[in-house]
Order: structure tokens, then sequence, then C-alpha cells
């Protein structure tokens, strides 16, 4: 973590949990990280790890019988004067006015699935004036015109004419960008993308990852960008956290993961996928086993059953705390240092 | 793995296969939406051939056309029997077909939506068994145990529930079924797609090694180009219900001749930092099969368009040996490839 | 290799406790059966549909008189409540109702007197059947002494001196019956119609499909009062409910018909229905086998609150005199003395069948909405 410049977003021992009748899923079990300003974080972990439930616990949207037991979410936030605030998220009330106001213009959400993102029974431009003019003293005709600037600067064609027309009528790209032009309409520093590009082909997430990089160099505005597929996150991201069943097992730029992975989770993960470097027709390495089920948690480390550097006796009891390995890296695990994480 | 016939498992020449947009009261036919469009390949036996295309290319329903899930609407499916006979698939009503249909099995995309959540995984596993003859049920038990541990499960969990298995566990049992009546084509549409990145890596190589022990024939259709360069030997690239390029995978990555490809390739992230990917414009969007543009498909979004590519249609021909293309200028194009 | 899958189950397996090990080989009905035992109103409302489906097998052992006995000299009796202790203890007993002939009208008043009738469980009363098989004379409730003056009217007697809680037992058979039966139907009706509709597509669906629209948009009080208006006036009560049944069930089937082939229309799109196809099963298999079971709990569900419609049904056709006719009992039958407002002034006690037609219907609703929520919990 870079602790000279402030962080935009920091998030310590985050903890989610679900109250479920069979038992209590520990969604998110203490993750720690920061987010500097005009960054591009990268969350990347397979089902179960909790990196879409971190996301929404950033914006206070996770669902009942979902709450934030433990752990503050400060946001670096600028107040009317230009000053910088630092707020404690989790401790606002989710449905609160600072919340609300918050939430939209300072930290916007690009979402996984555009085609139920809108509202089918209102126009594309009705809901990105409606998203302006929430955060915004302007008056309608001014939102409009902001709204049309957004979708030139998304790259749809004839805004005019799109502005007017429903969501289903556009195609999975086009609806992308528009999704991008509400996120970015009030002009927000942290941009969420939750698996923006998960449910697009591969040429228009070319498209929507070029755009949102050149988006986010020109507003200098921070991303977090969710998502399981490595390649992404590769190309997309300056720094990278892995997480697994709700932990952060390691954290840090993204050469030194991709290229120096400390963390047998993560070493094992970039092994196994294939690419199109590799040989082919080989047998892949694999990961052994299969992510368990949440409510079968595994005592101490939760990748332990499925290591193959696992100690016996120290894996299977205690769990690793995420400390610094290196420079800039951090891991959580045994293999480097012997501290256990706080209960 | 001897071929002793080198006449390919599965010969698809001239396939169409259309469906009607009816409108209005009496419901005439205005239209087509074109989903594959003529549509010519071939499989040989023993390898993996890849089809590839982004959503709306066809490949789907060209899997779907093979194994007679429904008709075509013209063309010929050549498919050489466990008995060395050729027959036409598509001309086959379905009492024909039904002989016929232990020869050729698929694997689907969805793990959940595969396995009929009310039956035990010895009724999925065994049921293909028990339709085609094998109704001693100690019998069926056998084999079910014997096809579980094929794919690396136990043969205990014969009496459990699919909700009791996770996505990856799933798609095994899937493919245990498939295998239960010993086929020799599998279609494998999209089989790790919905799977967990570390999980796709497992099945992948069950796949590959159940090939070598059963000498499987498989049509792997995918979107995701790292896993079809991994798996498969030929790829055949999909366009708006067309066959735009096909040649041995080494050769396709290395050597793409079609536009499209090339695009397709390009725009795949790698997982690497250090190497630059997925950055290429490929402008416009896929265009509707209902309505595609003139001449050559892709020709409004191609940046090597000229004047013929938007009146005349290209023809699939053969470049290089093994290397067929669709383009007007395949021969004079040096496209980059990707490994 | 394949210790590589070993070495994966094995860890597996540890990993799973006894109680996931049950769940793993419960099969959905287990499932729906443990999600329904959660929901405490739908157990209660159970056991209270178990306990009149009870009284439809046996309405005579929970009936005190002979239901059809009629006494003008005993009519308009009120109802004697039960008190379960006296001076000596618990000792059931109810007070007696003493008769005075009214000089004025010349007609029997009733009243509760002060002096107490003990009565008992599992008394000996009038002869009757069990279901056509056995004798017996065992009833439930009856007055200690069988031979004694004084009579057990526990709900009163209406115009014609007869026994309400004997008549409402069975009341409780005949509306009880009816709704089941006429759901039956309906349900044979519309899943079968439903699926030929569904499965089949083209002209058959065209057919069927225009054939419900014909139904429904066919206005249904005027075609119940049309249908049982030209049942013959002389057939016999058991004739009439028969037919009752069959007119109700003939206007219920459509509504079903459509969420049936609804279903099918989506299930063929699955692909473990594609598998079963591509694996050579035949069409008859696929359908019974496969489509049949997936949406089974929800026609069961949705069926359970079919019933309440069906018994209110007949109860306000019966009622208005069109349904069920006297000498037959059923609960509209009962309701039919409460008709005039004078009669509900004299004797309130009459009605008694709507607490019935409620609890019932409120039973069946409860028990419905459970099952539902059991068998789709995500109500996908």
């Amino acid at each position: 973590m870079n602790t000279q410049i402030q962080p935009l977003l920091s998030v310590r021992d985050l903890k989610t949990y679900f109250m479920m009748d069979e038992g209590v899923v520990k969604a998110v079990d203490g993750v720690t990280f920061d987010v500097n300003s005009g960054q591009v974080f990268g969350i990347v972990g397979e089902s179960g790890c909790g990196k879409s439930v971190t996301m929404k616990a950033v914006l206070r949207i996770v669902e009942p019988p979902g709450k934030i037991v433990h752990g503050e979410i400060l946001l670096n936030c600028k107040t009317k004067d230009g000053d910088c605030q630092v707020v404690d998220l989790a401790q606002l009330d989710a449905n609160g006015a600072q919340m609300r106001s918050i939430r939209g213009a300072e930290i916007a959400l690009i979402p996984q699935e555009p085609m139920s993102s809108f509202s089918p029974v209102h126009t594309i431009g009705d809901q990105i004036i409606e998203a302006i003019m929430l955060h915004q003293p302007v008056n309608k005709r001014e939102a409009r015109q902001i709204a049309l600037q957004m979708l030139k600067d998304v790259g749809i064609p004839m805004p005019e004419q799109r502005l007017d027309e429903y969501s289903w009528q556009l195609s999975g790209g086009l609806r992308q960008r528009a999704i991008i032009a509400m996120a970015l309409s009030c002009n927000p520093r942290l941009l969420i993308a939750d698996e923006p590009t998960t449910a697009v082909d591969v040429t228009t997430q070319a498209q929507v990852l070029r755009l949102l990089r050149n988006l986010q160099q020109q507003r200098n505005a921070a991303i977090i960008f969710i998502t399981h597929d490595l390649g992404v996150i590769a190309q997309m991201a300056s720094y990278v956290m892995v997480m697994y069943l709700g932990l952060v097992v390691e954290q840090g730029p993204v050469d030194d993961i991709f290229h120096a992975p400390k963390h047998p989770y993560t070493q094992a993960l970039l092994r196994s996928i294939p690419s199109v470097n590799s040989t082919p027709r080989v047998e892949l390495p694999t990961i052994s086993g299969s992510i368990p089920h949440p409510f079968n948690k595994p005592k101490g480390c939760p990748f332990h059953p499925r290591c193959v550097k696992s100690m016996p006796g120290k894996c299977d009891v205690r769990t690793p705390a995420l400390l610094p390995v290196g420079e800039k890296q951090w891991v959580s695990c045994f293999l480097y240092h012997d501290s256990e994480a706080a209960a | 793995m001897m071929n002793s016939d080198t006449t390919p498992l599965l010969q698809v020449k001239n396939l169409h296969k259309y469906f009607p947009i009816r409108t209005g009261f009496f419901r005439k036919t205005v239209g087509n939406v074109r989903a594959v469009d003529d549509v010519s390949f071939f499989v040989n036996e023993g390898e993996t051939l890849g089809l590839v295309g982004e959503s709306g290319c066809g490949k789907t329903t060209t899997s779907r056309c093979i194994l007679r899930a429904m008709a075509p609407t013209s063309g010929e499916m050549l498919f050489r029997t466990q008995e060395g006979q050729t027959v036409d698939l598509a001309k086959l009503d379905r009492r024909e077909l039904r002989p016929l249909r232990p020869q050729m099995q698929m694997i689907f995309q969805d793990p959940y939506g595969s396995l009929n959540p009310r039956m035990t995984l010895f009724d999925i596993v065994g049921e293909p068994l028990l339709v085609n003859g094998m109704t001693n049920r100690k019998e069926r038990e056998e084999r079910v145990a014997e096809l579980l541990r094929l794919v690396g499960m136990r043969p205990e969990y014969m009496q459990r529930f699919p909700h009791a298995f996770s996505g990856g566990q799933r798609q095994r049992i899937g493919i245990a079924r498939a295998l239960s009546v010993n086929p020799r084509l599998v279609v494998a549409d999209e089989p790790v797609s919905a799977l967990d990145v570390s999980v796709q890596a497992q099945i992948l190589n069950l796949m590959l090694d159940l090939q070598k022990r059963l000498n499987l024939t498989y049509l792997f259709v995918a979107h995701n180009l790292s896993v079809v360069k991994h798996i498969c030997d030929r790829v055949a690239v999909m366009y708006v219900g067309k066959l735009v390029e096909m040649a041995d995978t080494e050769e396709l990555y290395h050597s793409p001749k079609h536009p499209y490809t090339a695009a397709l390739m390009a725009a795949v992230p790698v997982a690497d930092p250090r190497i630059n990917s997925g950055n290429v414009e490929l402008k416009g969007e896929v265009p509707s099969p209902a309505h595609p543009p003139s001449g050559c498909y892709f020709h409004p979004r191609c940046e090597f368009v000229m004047d013929a590519c938007r009146t005349e249609t290209p023809v699939l021909r053969e470049i290089t040996s093994n290397h067929f293309v669709a383009c007007h200028r395949a021969d004079e194009l040096k496209l980059p490839g990707i490994a | 290799m394949a210790e590589n899958f070993q070495v994966e189950e094995t860890l597996v397996s540890q990993l799973v406790s006894k109680a996931e090990e049950r769940v793993s080989v419960a099969s959905n009905w287990q499932l729906v059966w443990w999600r329904f035992r959660k929901n405490r109103l739908a157990i209660i409302s159970s056991m209270v549909l178990v306990l009149f489906y009870v009284i439809v097998l046996v309405p005579d052992f929970f009936s005190t008189q002979d239901p059809e006995a009629t006494e003008a000299f005993l009519a308009f009796i009120p109802m004697q409540g039960i008190s379960f202790f006296d001076s000596s203890g618990f000792n059931l007993s109810v007070p007696a109702v003493v008769g005075k002939r009214n000089p004025v009208t010349l007609r029997m008043e009733w009243k509760i007197d002060e002096t107490k009738v003990p009565i008992r469980l599992f008394v000996q009363g009038y002869k009757y059947k069990v279901l056509g098989l056995f004798e017996t004379d065992l009833h439930l409730i009856g007055p200690t002494d069988p031979k004694s003056a004084d009579w057990l009217y526990l709900f009163g007697t209406d115009r014609m001196g007869r026994d309400q809680w004997s008549r409402m037992m069975f009341g409780t058979r005949t509306s009880m019956t009816v709704g089941l039966v006429a759901v039956a139907l309906s349900v044979i009706f519309g899943v079968l119609l439903g699926g030929i509709s569904g499965y089949f597509g083209g002209w058959p669906d065209m057919i069927i499909q225009r054939l419900i629209e014909l139904l429904q948009s066919l206005p249904t009080i005027p075609i119940w009062l049309a249908m049982t208006a030209a049942l013959p006036q002389d057939w016999r009560p058991d004739q009439v409910f028969f037919a009752i049944t069959i007119i109700l069930a003939f206007i219920g089937w459509t509504t079903l018909a459509r969420e049936v082939r609804g279903r099918f229309l989506s299930l063929r799109e699955e692909d473990f229905v594609l598998a079963a196809d591509l694996a050579g099963c035949s069409r008859f298999r696929i359908i019974t086998r496969h489509m049949v079971p997936a949406f089974m709990s929800h026609i069961i569900a949705t069926s359970t609150l079919a019933i309440p419609v069906m018994i209110i049904n007949e109860t306000s056709l019966s009622y208005l005199g069109l349904g069920i006719r006297p000498p037959a009992i059923s609960w509209g039958v009962l309701l039919q003395e409460a008709q005039n407002i004078q009669t509900v002034a004299q004797a309130p006690w009459l009605l008694l069948p709507c607490v019935a037609v409620i609890l019932s219907v409120l039973a069946f609703n409860l028990v419905g909405d459970g099952l539902r929520d059991a068998a789709d919990p995500y109500g996908h």
C-alpha cells in the first residue's frame, strides 16, 4: 500500500457476513486494500471469492441477510468547499442522504449485465438525465446537453437519436457504452467496473476496454476492475489483488503478480489457464479439487486443502495475515512469514 | 488411433439453416434469419475441429443441425457410420436416425441446465444405455460405475442428485452420459465457458485424455480462442452464418488469411502485462443474421475492403495446403498472427 | 492420471459432513418436504385439512343424531355450549334445553336451562356403516345415558328440527369432496390438453388455445346457472353431485392448461430434454420422465390453491338453490336455511357453515402457499 499519497479509497479489514438459516456465510472475511487516484485496480478471483460482495459493500448495496460486520471503508471525498474529507462509508446509513449523494457522484458502478441495468420502459436519455439531475444543480435542458456529450465521449454514433431510444433498441456493445456514459455522467472519481465485459463478445470487449482506458486517462478517474479473466486484468490493471474464499491472498503491481507470483494459488492459477502461447494439446497443470462450498470453509488458510505446498500443523490451523514481501507485493501465506491474521 | 479409412468421419456440404420471420395475421414469411448460410467443412476421425466465432455467427446452430436436434433447411451432412456406410444425416427421418443416435453425442455448455435435477446420477448416465437396449439393471450399474470412474468421479455417487455437485463435477457427469453409448463423434458446445478458470483446465485435460483412450472425434464449439488453440487440431472461423477461414491450428494462429480472423485474434487479451494485446479497434458492430450486408458479410468493418467485396460474396477456397479462406484478397494480404 | 482425480475426490469427501450426505441423496420431493416443514402455518393448516378429510371419511362417527331426522317440535333449539369442568373435576356436560310453547305464536321456544346433561366421548349412538364396509354404533361424542330424554344439539337445530352439528359433518363430506374431485378432473384435462398444446405446437396448439380463449370469454355464472338448470329435476342427489362436479371442472381446466403449456414450451428448450432426445428417448419417455416431473410440484401447489375456489363456487351455487339440492347436504344447502334475515335473527347458529367454509378455504390457501414456496423457493 502506498502510504505517501493519501489513497482515494482505503478499505481496512472489511468483513461482510450473510446470516442464512443454514449458517453464516463469511463472504468477505478481512479484506484490506488501497486504491489511489487515477489508478486501475484489478480484483481477480473465481466464484465464491467475495469480489462482488466487496464491491457491493463499498457501494453499500449489500442485500440482506448480508451485513458489514467489521471494518472501515474510508473514502476521500471532496466537500463543497473543495477540501478533502475522509468519510467512513461503513458507518453511514446505506439509504441515507449522504450515502446516496456519494453513490453515483463520487463512486459509480458499471455493472455486468447492461440489459438488466437499464429500465426497459424509459429511454436511455431519461435515465442518464435523471442521474445527472440527482447530483448536479442543472435544469433538464442543461442535463440533456451533458448527456449528449457523454454519449459522444463514449463513441456512440448518432447520439441525438440514441438519447431518445430504449435500451432494447441498442446492440450489446452500444448498451455497454451507454451504461458507461451513465456511470461517468457525474464525473465520479472512482469507477467500479463489475465484470463489464463478461457478457460481450471478444471484439466488443476490445472496444469497451479501449474506451475505458481512454476515459480513465482523460478524466484521471480510478477504476476498480473486477473480473475472473486474467487476460483482461493483465491488459487493464496497474495493481492487482487476488482473492480466494473471502480473503486476499496476494496483492501487488500487475507485472509482479504475473511474472513473480508468490502465493501458491496465484501461481497455480496462472499455470492452469490455456494461453495462445502455450504448447497445444498438452495437459495443463491443474489445481486439484474444487472450490469448497461457502458453508464448508476450511479451517486455517482457505486454500490449504488444494495447496501443493501446504504445511500440515500450520496451514490447516491458523489463517495467515496479509503482509508485505518485497517492496510492493503483499501475500498472505505461511511460506513467507509466520504471522496470523487477526480473528 | 490408426485410421483405416481416410474418408472424413463427418463431411458437411453447403449447409443452410434459415429461420423464417413471420408477421401478420396469416403468419406470412417476410424474411429469414440466415443462421447458417452455406457452410462446408469436414472432420477427420480422431481429431478435434474447433468451431469459433462470436455470438450470432451460427456455430451453435451448426452443431445442433449436425446432431439433428433440428432439421437443416438444405445441404448435406455425410456421416461415416460404424458399419462403414456413409449416410446423409440431413435426409433421414426420425425413425431412421434413431439407431445412429448412439454414434453422435453432445456435451452441453450449462452444467446446471443439462442435468435433470430430479434424476440421480445413475438415472442420468444410465438413461442412454436403457433406451438403447441395456435393460438389465445390474449391467447398467456396472457400466455407470465404470463411466463415473472414467471421468474421475467416485462410483458411490451414483445415488446422489445433481444438486450435490459443483459445476465442474456436473460437467464430468454430462461427459459420462455422452460417452455411455460409445459415440464416435462428440459435439462439445462451449463445454468450459460456464466453469471457473481453475476448473476449466481439469475438464480440458479430461477431454484430451478421453480422446486418446477412446479415439473420439470432437467438434469443439467455443468463443474462447485460447482454449480453442489448446485443444483443437484444426479450427474453422464463422462470421454471421458463413465459414470464413479453416486451417490447422498452428497455421491459423500463426498466419491468418482472413481479416476477421486476424482482428479476432488481435482482440484477445493475453494474460501477460508485458505483451500489449486486445488493442485492436474493429469498428462497427456484428450485423444481424436477418439483414446481412451485400457481398462479403464482413466488408463494412474490413480495413482492406475493395469494390468487389461489396458486391460479390467470396467463396471458401483452398489457399495453401489444408488452409481454406473466403476472401477476395486472401492471396495478397499479409496479416499478423498471434503465435 | 487417474490418481489425480482420485486425489480430488478424497479431498472433497473429507469435507463432506453427514448432513450434506443426507442432502445429496435427497430427491426433489424430500427437499420440498423439508422446506415445507419449516412453515408452521402450513403445517398447522395441513393438520386442519387432515381433520376435515377424516370427517369426510366417517361423518357418522362425528355426528350425534341422524342428520335427516326432522321434528318440527324441535325447531330452533339454540346451541349447547360444552362445559369441561364442574364441581367434581373434569366432566363434560352441556346445559339442558327446556322448551315452552309460546301462547301467542303457538311455537316452541327453547331456552338454555341450569341443569346439566352429562356427556362423554366415544359413546354408543345410532348404527351406521363405515365406508359401507362394517357396521358399528360408536360415535365421538354423545350423552352419557343413551336412553336419556335429553338430546345433544351442539350446534342447535334449524326450522325443521334437524341437528345442525350432524348436518355440518355430512355437509363437510359433500363440500370437501366436490372441491377435490373437481380439481382433480381439471388437472387431468389441463395437463393433457396443455401438454399436447405445448409439446406439439402447430395445429393442435392453435385449436386448443382458441378453445381455451372461447371458454374463458364465456361469463361463468350464467353458464353455471344454465348448466345446472338444465339438469333434470328428477335426478338423484348423488347424480346431481356428480354433474355439478363435472360442470365445475369444465370451466376450471383452462387456466391450468395455459400454465402447463407455458411450462412445456420452456422445458422443450432445456438442455437436459435435448440430451434425452439425442440419447434416443421416445417422445413419450421425454414427456413423462423429464417434462412432467419438472413441473409437477408446481401443478400440485397450484391445484391446492384451486380447491378453495371450487369450494366457494359449490357453496354459492347450492346456496342459490342451483347446485346440490336438498335432501343432499352441503354447506351451501345448509346456508340456504339462513337466507332470510328473520331466520338469522332468531337462530344465528344457522350461519355456522360459513365458519366451516372460511376455515377450509383458509387452510387450503395456507397449505397451497406453503407448497408453492417449498417447491419453487426462488420462483423460477
